[in-house]
């Protein structure tokens, strides 16, 4: 099946490299995404790279694997100079990619996004077997008949690795892939890397998670601003040293201070179900929530198991049927629109920053006025005071530095970090007294996520109830004062943050909590639950 | 109803279907790529007046389809070159070329208003034209019924057997993932538009040459708008299309059979007339409905830009 | 080796420009067209550009014929904005003119001060209600409303004429399909003497006026345009979408109405069956041309006036099918939605750039 010159050492670097890059450079009109970068993988190593959003990971991959071209430098394939033309030829020449955000069809079944990578007209049925044969053989089970759309983001990835490893690759690239599993399922898929390695493949392992480099990577490029700024061998650095070449200095860390979470509650969610018509979307079961003023609570989960869904009905851009289920402030606001749910005190902070946190091409005075029109006055007599909006969009710049050229700029010319920075701001300043918000440091820059994380932390200690929804389940015990899991479109019982662990909640996030349904039937069949989870 | 009636309707109405068969078809493959064309009316007319054109000059009506077919790829490739090739919107630029087609044809056509052209004779299939019944309506008619037939097998077998038809829809489900493992997503759409564009055209010159052998400016109808509707009834599944197409051809005919009877009735001529667009617009209603159905079913990327970077 | 390559902010200065480039472009065009059918492409330009504002009677003609459009231009604008796709302005600017006639014709014997804007609205209630069937077909059951408001121009027309052959027809007009000439107080007044530009010019440019208040300082033309840029943006900030449907849709109707109203009661005197010459689409154009821009919208309708009745001109002179007029402002859109790529993307020599 795979290459036959097995390399089971681990620590490979006598042969000859299996790739090179040399002086790569890459340049977009607005940035310099690589910069003279050069890598060195061997057969059979494991080589990470790492680095912070926008330090250039991602491009240098996709030049690697033929889906942009490199504007300057050379790649070495095994010994030959190759520019590489396109993800096709990459795959004929052994590269093959798992991407962060997945390249699969949703409306296609598993074997139809296989055969759809593959040269040639492979027959399908021949084709299923063939991937139930890798997917057992790497501990990757996969039903090749089923369609995407009805898989979880766990098995959604395993396709994509066995899609990979049905050609036969020599260099396997994975772009952030524990992102979406859960602590034991990150495990599992260092075994499978490990074997493959053993069996003499080169993994590209592109990660901002210190820890999981360390446990698995045989030596580590580290990029920063596009540039190479040291390479390692992870097994023999600390995460704190390895994050010193990554940022240029020392980790941040929160001022967290003791909760003084009152028996104010600002958000109930009494029993909580919502059944989407969506065949896409996660059905809400019976959530029963509280978050009191002074407090954060944080809910953990592997993405697509309700968040989404619970986000929109707590918003109400989603709005419920009935008016209990959600109550803001003592007001039962099931049924109420997002702007009268402002008006009761709530402000939210969506995951999507550009397209529904902020207009794109609009101002950041106008989208100042996108949320805080009504609380901060901007409207009279249903016109616009165009001025106070440019005021407060000042402020929210400057007391949340964000970098940018002013209220002016459209909100797309804003880096990820800035515009975060800047949309939370927007809702900050407005004194909400519950504050709900969902991946408040997805693919910001460190900096900004540890100035982030502590506004929300600024925040409840001036009274405020905060909820976040986070996959980060790092970021979730940095800052949250309790903690729950939704999985499946239930959520878990809330537990103190201090009274639990990763590993507690990792084992939660596959729906696996004291008295859930799951963890019944498991006590029964302990056998069929590897199908049933994610 | 008598046999020779029943006969007579279901004859016309299969010829009434035929054009909206040819052109919703290739508005299929056109939007299963993810690419929505909505100037199908414009793309008829050209191929409807390019058809009458040529056939008028060389007394043959298959050079003047294919010509038919030439003009409404022409007129396509320029949609296509504007949004795959320039970004630009494409339901604005779909609106352009129904706008520009309908301009022009009607330009092109002037010289030619109150022409008639010979009729083409039907093509009888032996034996099973002699059925009883549906012999004389099905099999003893115009090529381009047939052809539509045979477009219909072609798309699905293309659509659901062949792998480009397999590249093809993956490319209007997620065109970023397409071009991710390796697919040349803007060749493919333009393919796809071409494609579109031919069949419009076809289906255009089905009726100048075929269906009421002369031309009248505006003679398209709205057919081209009503293809468009069609697809998204059919749920973009093709014999959904086929179904719909008949019905649609059926309630123009029973129209047209109450005007055309004599029958007393107290209705005005014009209501009837407006019954098809009527018929348009409740089917949709109907479909579009449910949300879900439309969701699941309509090709995810559909009327999205999508540009490599690199 | 030409190539595009993305700008880093959209350029300002090309969304104006663009317009002016796609103009010398249909220009360039029409030489070639002129050329090509043989005629003296000198003589071609001539016509459609000069030869029509010679005078003070044709400057007059021009904005007369740039009423309706910039009518109907501003209100389809309104929901453009909000990427609510009317396209059925031509179903809706013939409602409008049966609205306005049925006003007319009821009160042919009153000679009230108040019949006039009576019919204005009529007009303005009859397009719109004509609109708002796709507003809530739209919201109701989500249906398509470029299909829908498009299948209703073709019911508009077919309704319109059945009135002209029969319930409405003159019974003098010697059978023609019209209606009786409107009395004179239900004709908007003659701006100035001599020519046929009425008052509905002016309601025109009050239109537009109110559509840039609208649009650009209003609460609501904001939450529009949030819909319109960013769907999902709208929808968390708790802008409800119908409700821009509903705003988009009925103004787009009204608008269209009124301009239905300002022809019957302006240079047509009387409803017939050619009451209007396409301008409920060529808006549409008036409306991308001028960037749905009241300011765009104003010289847009001028430059689309300006097609027509050259259209008129080379048809008379040059023995050429009005429907040239049409070949051109389809061509007028074609460059537009083109030289739009250079708002976004920069043209670049050469294959890489380091």
């Amino acid at each position: 099946m795979l290459d036959t010159m097995t390399q089971p050492t681990p620590t490979p670097a006598q042969t000859a490299p299996r790739l090179v890059l040399s002086n790569i450079r890459k340049v977009y009109p607005t940035v310099v995404a690589n910069d003279n970068v050069n890598l060195e993988v061997a057969p059979g190593e494991i080589h990470a790279v790492l680095g912070e959003n926008g330090a250039g990971k991602s491009t240098l991959m996709k030049i690697i694997y033929g889906v942009t071209r490199p504007s300057a430098g050379e790649m070495q394939w095994e010994g030959k100079t190759v520019t590489v033309e396109s993800p096709a030829h990459a795959r004929e020449l052994g590269i093959g990619m798992v991407f962060q955000h997945f390249s699969l069809f949703e409306t296609l079944t598993v074997v139809e996004n296989v055969a759809l990578a593959l040269p040639g007209k492979p027959d399908l049925g021949e084709l299923a077997q063939r991937i139930e044969e890798v997917s057992k053989r790497y501990g990757l089970p996969v039903d090749p008949r089923r369609h995407v759309h009805a898989l979880s983001v766990g098995e959604r990835q395993r396709v994509e690795i066995v899609r990979c490893l049905l050609q036969n690759p020599r260099l396997l690239i994975m772009d952030e892939p524990t992102s979406v599993l859960t602590p034991q399922a990150v495990r599992k898929l260092f075994e499978t890397l490990r074997q493959l390695a053993a069996e003499g493949c080169s993994i590209l392992y592109i990660s901002h998670k210190l820890d999981e480099i360390k446990e698995l990577c045989h030596s580590a490029t580290v990029l920063r601003g596009g540039r190479v700024t040291g390479h390692c061998r992870p097994g023999e650095e600390t995460p704190e040293s390895m994050a010193r070449l990554m940022i240029g200095k020392d980790l941040p860390v929160c001022e967290h201070g003791a909760s003084h979470a009152s028996d104010e509650v600002r958000l109930r969610l009494a029993g909580l179900s919502h059944a989407t018509p969506d065949p896409f979307a996660t059905d809400l079961r019976d959530i029963h929530l509280d978050v009191r003023a002074g407090e954060i609570v944080g809910i953990a989960g592997v993405s697509g198991n309700g968040q989404q869904e619970l986000l929109r009905a707590i918003s109400g851009e989603e709005p419920l049927a009935e008016k209990f289920p959600v109550q803001i402030l003592g007001t039962e606001a099931g049924r109420m629109n997002p702007g009268q749910r402002r008006k009761l005190g709530m402000c939210f902070v969506p995951e999507e920053r550009l397209g529904r946190g902020a207009v794109p091409t609009m101002s950041l005075a106008d989208n100042a006025i996108l949320t805080a029109a009504k609380s901060q006055h901007f409207v009279s007599g249903g016109f616009l005071a165009f001025s106070r909006a440019r005021d407060f969009a000042q402020n929210c710049i400057q007391s949340f530095s964000v970098k940018c050229g002013g209220p002016p700029s459209p909100a797309k010319s804003l880096s990820g970090g800035n515009l975060q920075k800047f949309i939370m701001g927007r809702e900050i300043l407005q004194a909400p007294k519950l504050l709900v918000c969902a991946q408040p440091t997805w693919g910001v820059d460190v900096g900004a996520a540890a100035f982030i994380r502590q506004s929300i932390i600024d925040l409840r200690n001036r009274g405020c109830a905060v909820l976040v929804i986070s996959e980060e389940l790092d970021e979730l015990f940095e800052i949250c004062d309790r903690i729950a899991v939704i999985a499946k479109g239930r959520l878990s019982p809330v537990r103190p943050t201090a009274e639990t662990s990763v590993e507690d909640i990792g084992v939660w996030m596959s729906g696996l909590w004291p008295g859930s349904d799951l963890a019944a039937q498991q006590s029964e069949q302990t056998g069929e639950l590897a199908h049933a989870q994610a | 109803m008598d046999a020779s009636l029943f006969t007579s309707m279901l004859f016309a109405t299969v010829v009434a279907g035929t054009p909206l068969i040819i052109v919703s078809l290739g508005l299929l493959v056109n939007e299963k790529a993810g690419v929505l064309n909505l100037g199908a009316e414009g793309m008829m007319a050209m191929g409807a007046v390019a058809a009458f054109a040529v056939t008028h000059h060389s007394g043959n009506p298959w050079l003047g389809v294919l010509a038919g077919m030439g003009a409404g790829m022409a007129v396509s490739l320029i949609f296509g070159l504007l949004t795959l090739t320039l970004q630009a919107n494409q339901v604005a630029s779909g609106l352009a070329l129904a706008i520009f087609g309908v301009g022009l044809s009607a330009f092109i056509g002037k010289p030619f208003e109150s022409i008639a052209l010979p009729a083409v004779p039907p093509i009888r299939i032996p034996f099973i034209a002699d059925l009883p019944l549906i012999g004389e309506a099905l099999y003893n008619q115009q090529a381009l019924v047939y052809l539509s037939w045979a477009m219909f097998w072609a798309v699905v077998w293309f659509l659901y057997r062949s792998r480009a038809g397999l590249i093809l829809r993956a490319v209007g489900e997620s065109p970023a993932s397409a071009h991710a493992i390796g697919h040349p997503v803007i060749l493919i759409r333009y393919l796809a538009v071409l494609f579109g564009g031919a069949m419009a055209g076809i289906g255009g010159a089905f009726l100048s040459v075929f269906y009421t052998p002369m031309w009248v400016e505006g003679m398209v109808a709205g057919r081209g708008w009503i293809a468009l509707a069609l697809v998204v009834f059919a749920t973009w599944r093709p014999l959904r299309v086929l179904v719909g197409a008949y019905l649609f051809g059926g309630v123009m005919i029973t129209q047209l059979f109450i005007q055309g009877s004599g029958m007393q009735i107290d209705f005005p001529a014009q209501f009837l007339s407006s019954l098809p667009y009527w018929a348009t617009i409740i089917v949709l209603v109907v479909i579009s409905r449910n949300v879900n159905t439309i969701r699941l079913n309509s090709p995810m990327s559909l009327g999205k830009p999508f540009r490599a970077e690199g | 080796m030409l190539r595009l390559e993305p700008r880093a902010e959209a350029s300002r200065l090309m969304s104006y420009l663009s317009p002016v480039l796609a103009t010398l472009l249909t220009l360039v065009a029409g030489i070639a067209v002129f050329s090509a059918l043989g005629k003296d492409p000198v003589e071609g330009l001539r016509l459609f550009l000069v030869s029509p504002v010679k005078d003070l009677y044709g400057v007059s003609e021009l904005l007369l014929k740039a009423t309706p459009l910039m009518l109907c231009a501003i209100g389809l604008a309104v929901g453009f904005r909000a990427n609510v796709w009317n396209i059925g302005a031509e179903g809706q600017f013939m409602l409008g003119t049966v609205g306005a006639t049925g006003v007319a014709l009821y009160f042919q014997e009153s000679d009230s001060s108040l019949v006039l804007p009576a019919m204005v609205l009529a007009g303005a209630a009859a397009g719109a209600a004509w609109a708002a069937v796709p507003a809530l077909l739209k919201t109701k059951f989500n249906a398509n409303e470029i299909l829908v408001s498009l299948m209703l121009v073709y019911v508009a027309q077919l309704f319109v004429s059945w009135l002209v052959f029969g319930p409405w027809k003159d019974p003098d007009g010697f059978n023609f399909p019209q209606t009786a000439m409107f009395a004179d107080h239900a004709l908007l007044p003659i701006l100035i003497e001599g020519t046929r530009l009425h008052a509905g010019f002016l309601m025109a440019l009050a239109a537009l006026v109110a559509g840039y208040a609208f649009m650009n300082r209003s609460y609501t033309g904001f939450k529009m345009r949030v819909a319109g840029e960013a769907a999902e943006a709208a929808r968390y900030a708790g802008f409800s979408a119908n409700r821009m449907i509903w705003i988009g849709l009925l103004t787009g109707g009204a608008a269209a109405g009124i301009a239905g109203m300002s022809e019957v009661a302006g240079p047509m005197g009387q409803l017939t069956d050619k009451v209007s010459l396409g301008y409920g689409f060529a808006a549409i154009i008036v409306a991308f041309v001028g960037r749905l821009n009241p300011f765009g919208i104003l010289l847009a309708s001028l430059l689309m006036a300006l097609l027509y009745i050259g259209g008129e001109q080379v048809q008379q002179y040059m023995n050429l099918p009005s429907s040239i007029s049409l070949v051109f402002q389809g061509l007028l859109l074609f460059f537009l939605l083109g030289s739009d790529v250079f708002i976004h993307y920069r043209l670049r020599f050469g294959r890489v750039t380091a």
